[in-house]
Parts: C-alpha cells; structure tokens; sequence
C-alpha cells in the first residue's frame, strides 16, 4: 500500500491533514529537498508539492520526472497561484514535441 | 557522409547489406512507436491542462475558505481540529503499459472511521468556514489523484517519446546513409577489381599471342 504526502508551508497543506494525508511541513527548500529524497526511498505513491517550495527546489526534481513513482504533483499554495504547475506540464509537451504547441 | 572503416570484401557487402534491411525495419518500426506515442501523450496532455485548472481553482478556493477560518481561530485551535484525522488516505499502485512504457494508475482506498464522515473534529468549537474548506478540499480530491495519474503518464511518455525520436533520427540521418555510401563504396571497388582482372588477361593474353605467333 502506497502512501499520498503533502509538502509545503504549514497554512498551505494543513487542510489535507483532515482527509487522510500525511503532511509534512517544510519552510525551506532544504527540508523540502530532503524529504522528498525520503519519501522516493519508501513507498510514496503521490507527493504534492507547493509551487512555492518547487520554484525554490529548482533542477532538484527533474530526478523525479523519470521515476514511475513518487508523481511529485505542484499545487498552488495560499500565497497564490505562480504558474509553475503549467510551466510543468510545458516541459513535458516541449521535450515531447520539440516545442510548446498547446500555448 | 562517411564510409564506414571496413574491408571492401564480398562478405563484407553480404553483411551490410544485411544490416541495413535489420536497420529499414526498425526505423520504420520506431517511427510508428513515436508516432502513437505521440498521439496518445498529446491527448493525455490536453486531459492534464484541463485537470490542472481544475484543481488549481479548487484549491484555491479551499484556501480562501481555510484564510478565513485561520483569521478567526487561534493556531493551536486549528491544529487540534486537523491533527487527528477521522480518515486515513492511501493509493494502491498498478502499472499500466502504454506502448512499453509502464505508466502507475492509482486507486484511493479511504479508510474512514464513520462513514461518510470528514470532519475530524466537533463542531463546537470551529469555524464553519473551515468546514468548508475541508470539505472543498475532499471534494477536489479524487481530481487531484487523476492529476496526479495524468501529470506523471505524460512526464514518462515525454521522456520516452524523446528518446525515441532520437532513435529514430539516429537511423534515419546517421545509420542508414552510412550503410548506404559504405555498400555503394564496396560494390564500386569489386566491379572496379573486376575490370582491373579482366584488363590485365586481356594485356597478358596479347602479350603471349605475340610471343607465340609474333603478332604485330
């Protein structure tokens, strides 16, 4: 059995305590960083990650593009919406097709 | 383009040639790989862009309501509100194959204390917008976890797409025309041996008539 972890500042992920998900608080991109090199050791199916700390992480999650599991899935946070989710799904058409066609 | 460093021998040729109908094949063969890979990331994709905007206007409005609900109870109020949960979450992992890429699909199993029940707390002592913000959350969910299916098919498809291209180009542009030249070159060097032998026993051949009959 696989498990779903949120990832993020506290205000941001605290709602998905409530319906099940382990939640993991992290400030920074350090804490961040290191828990998610965690989390794709052990049997992590799904990690949502603020947009916030993955703007900060940078290159760090390219690694986890490839892998089957864990989908390290951006959600905006309460600072608002960035982008950076939609920017992900532009990689993927843009290393696929060559460029972004869905513009 | 090069010709491939080899021996201009008719084993040689038989061997090329032999290479090159395997290399045809199988670029023919990857070329419809990539093509329905193609076909099925770029639908796939289209699903993740609508998914995405979806459940970004979900949660944001769940953090509207979480905003509020914060503003008007104290943290350590929240926390032992959201602290226990009355359901626990977790997703059984198949491996789906899309054109040999082992895709993962996910399916929720929610163990609940009550059925039906999310809150994890007693009303009485919370704010309604925090049930709202659950329960915004709860319902966004499910899309959530199909987003999360979708996003990671098409970061794999993407990546094998990719280097399937390159395979691809790779036969078409560098392999195959090389096979090409280096045939091209061998068959020119034996026809040109072979007019070179015939040359020479012609020369021989008039060089002992007129050491025989004196032929001028």
């Amino acid at each position: 059995m696989y498990k779903i972890a949120a990832i993020g500042d506290k205000d941001s992920i605290y709602g998905f305590a409530s319906i099940g998900l382990e939640i993991h608080p992290a400030d920074d991109a350090k804490t961040a960083q290191h828990l998610l090199r965690k989390m794709s050791e052990e049997r992590y199916a799904v990690v949502f990650l603020t947009e916030q700390l993955a703007s900060q992480l940078g290159d760090a999650l390219d690694k986890y593009r490839t892998q089957p599991v864990p989908a390290v899935i951006l959600i905006p946070g309460v600072s608002g919406n960035t982008g950076e989710g939609m920017r992900s799904i532009s990689r993927s058409v843009e290393q696929a097709v060559g460029s972004d066609i869905l513009k | 383009m090069a010709v491939m460093n080899v021996n201009p021998t008719r084993m040689e040729l038989t061997n090329l040639k032999r290479k090159l109908v395997t290399a045809r094949r199988g670029h023919k063969l990857l070329k419809d790989k990539r093509d329905e890979l193609m076909r099925r990331f770029l639908e796939l994709v289209r699903e993740n862009k609508a998914l995405r905007q979806k459940v970004e206007a979900g949660i944001k409005a769940a953090n509207v309501h979480m905003a509020v609900a914060r503003s008007v109870m104290s943290d350590e109020a929240l926390e032992v509100a959201l602290m226990m949960p009355s359901q626990r979450m977790d997703v059984s992992v198949t491996e789906k194959n899309i054109m040999s890429v082992n895709v993962p699909t996910f399916r929720t199993e929610v163990k609940a204390a009550k059925n039906g029940e999310i809150y994890s707390y007693g009303y009485a002592f919370t704010s309604c917008d925090l049930d709202d913000a659950v329960q915004a959350l709860s319902d966004i969910m499910p899309d959530m976890l199909r987003l999360a299916e979708v996003e990671k098919t098409c970061q794999l498809l993407a990546s094998e797409i990719e280097k399937t291209r390159r395979r691809v180009n790779a036969l078409e542009h560098v392999m195959i025309p090389q096979y090409e030249e280096t045939i091209k070159y061998i068959t020119m060097k034996l026809d040109e041996n072979e007019r070179r032998a015939t040359t020479r026993l012609m020369k021989i051949k008039d060089m002992m008539l007129k050491e025989t009959h004196h032929y001028q």
